[in-house]
């Protein structure tokens, strides 16, 4: 694995003021699973990962399938628990680890720090695809009319048309569920945002169309880690690669 | 910041069987914390025993009232711990004839909980009536209405009414879709994830139903045999479950 890199010089403090080039950072993260309905097998999948994102930098993960790629995405949201080592965020202006973070505070880096589009749209029942959008602006104190207005220029850049905005998402089609995702994913400007195959049900023209997202989100200064399956995609949004490759199991 | 209600040590047999064995949990402000856990798991006797409609053996349950005092649930007297449950706390119940009266209408419901915190005025407490009928998306055309000519969702509905017209600040919740038709679940789960945003309110749900945990709560407990054994952040607790019994929990769900 790549992260067999330089060794860690400064550990963060926890709390101090936000300091250093990085917008993410992880030291010595490891993650495996425990199957207890399987006997109690263990399975390792990430060890002493150490994966180091600037502000706007684009970092695409690479590796075979099943290398775990979206295990360590997952606990780079605090989805997956880590089993050890730390991820480290500046958040609010202060150092935070996220895998030792308590819910409450996981909650508030997610709505403030973090954001994290995932392939699939967990479709709320009833409400409206605006809605579903605005929710993490409004969740951050954004004014609603400024939240939804803000939801529907997101939703039109991304090709979704306005006759749609009113409707729940759940009778949309892959293409269509994939970018109500990605606006709700855009819209609020996270300083760090994690993208696992943001592209994956989408066609050409709305596929430039989050190249372009992408890299003005980066403009911006945030720190951006992808699985890109579409290396066309990936050549165009990518500062460089991280390889995640399986571990080796012990003889 | 700190917690609402804070619960440390509670345990209570009934016989041989321990429904609540050294269970510690807290809810704070604006947080929606889910207890699941199957049927004789201890959950909705928890709930009881934070509510402090039943005493544990051992344990203390701690609430912190809007001025930031500190009350022992299990000290208060009777009267204060009813005034608490008329004002500050709500009650849902898994069945809305145990929480709403049938005998009386439907505005009468949610007038007479209205009265008993204080307010006086007829017009005043028609027109708040009214106006929360159609906020749990009963046609205030109803209120004169007595809730055994409603539906069960319906009724259901009108027993949130009832129990958020005074905008308590921690709001208990017993397996609130319970005995409802899978479809009329949805709504109901629906209205009560919108109410909760809108009013920031605290909520400890007692529910069996994995999906309606993952789609309301911000934080689950789970319960096996009086114990808890796995408590944390919603999506870690049921995508990344670390326990046995939540595994096996978790893995039994159809999703839909």
């Amino acid at each position: 694995m790549s992260h067999a890199a330089a060794p860690i010089e400064t550990s963060a403090p926890l709390g101090a003021p936000a300091s250093g080039a990085w917008a993410l950072r992880t030291e010595g993260l490891s993650k495996a699973f425990t199957l207890h309905l399987q006997g109690g097998t263990r399975i390792p999948v990430l060890q002493d990962v150490e994966l180091e994102v600037s502000p706007g930098e684009c970092v695409a993960l690479a590796g075979p399938s099943g290398a775990g790629k979206s295990t360590l995405m997952r606990c780079l949201y605090g989805n997956y628990g880590a089993g050890a080592g730390r991820i480290l965020l500046h958040h609010l202006g202060e150092t935070v680890d996220l895998a030792s973070a308590d819910p409450r505070l996981v909650r508030e880096i997610r709505r403030d720090t973090l954001g994290y589009v995932s392939q699939f749209l967990r479709v709320i029942p009833r409400v409206p695809t605006l809605e579903i959008v605005a929710e993490p602006l409004v969740a951050r104190g954004e004014p609603r009319a400024a939240a939804l207005a803000r939801a529907g220029m997101v939703l039109a850049r991304l090709n979704l048309p306005p006759r749609l905005h009113g409707l729940p998402p759940a009778t949309f089609s892959g293409g269509e569920q994939q970018r109500v995702n990605l606006a709700r994913g855009f819209a609020p400007h996270y300083p760090v945002l994690l993208l696992d195959e943001p592209t994956a049900s989408l066609d050409a023209g709305n596929r430039a169309m989050v190249i372009g997202l992408i890299a003005e989100a980066k403009q911006r200064g945030a720190a951006i880690i992808g699985i890109f399956h579409d290396t066309e995609v990936r050549d165009q949004v990518a500062d460089r690669l991280f390889e995640v490759a399986p571990i080796q199991e012990a003889a | 910041m700190s917690a609402l209600l804070e619960a440390t040590g509670l345990t209570l047999r009934f016989g041989a069987v321990t429904a609540l064995d050294d269970v510690a949990v807290s809810i704070w402000p604006g947080e929606v914390v889910a207890i699941v856990g199957e049927s004789g798991s201890g959950k909705s006797t928890l709930l009881r025993v934070l509510s402090g409609l039943a005493g544990p053996e051992a344990g203390t349950v701690l609430y912190r009232d809007p001025d930031g005092t500190v009350h022992s649930l299990l000290d208060m007297p009777e009267a204060s711990l009813r005034r608490l449950h008329r004002s500050d706390w709500g009650f849902v119940h898994q069945n809305p004839r145990d929480g709403l009266r049938m005998g009386i209408s439907a505005g009468g419901n949610i007038g007479e909980r209205l009265m008993a915190a204080g307010s006086r005025h007829y017009g005043a407490i028609r027109a708040a009536a009214a106006e929360w009928l159609a906020r749990v998306e009963i046609d205030p055309a109803r209120i004169d209405a007595l809730p055994r000519t409603f539906s069960g969702g319906m009724q259901q509905r009108l027993q949130i009414a009832r129990t958020l017209v005074t905008h308590p600040r921690l709001v208990f919740m017993d397996e609130p879709t319970g005995g409802l038709d899978v479809s009329v679940q949805a709504r109901l789960l629906d209205l009560i994830r919108a109410l909760v945003a809108d009013l920031g309110l605290a909520v400890l749900l007692v529910t069996h139903d994995i999906a309606a945990a993952r789609l309301l709560a911000h934080r689950i407990v789970v319960m096996r045999r009086g114990q808890v054994v796995e408590q944390g952040l919603t999506d870690r607790v049921l995508d990344d479950p670390q326990h046995e019994y939540t595994q096996l929990l978790t893995t039994s769900v159809l999703s839909a």
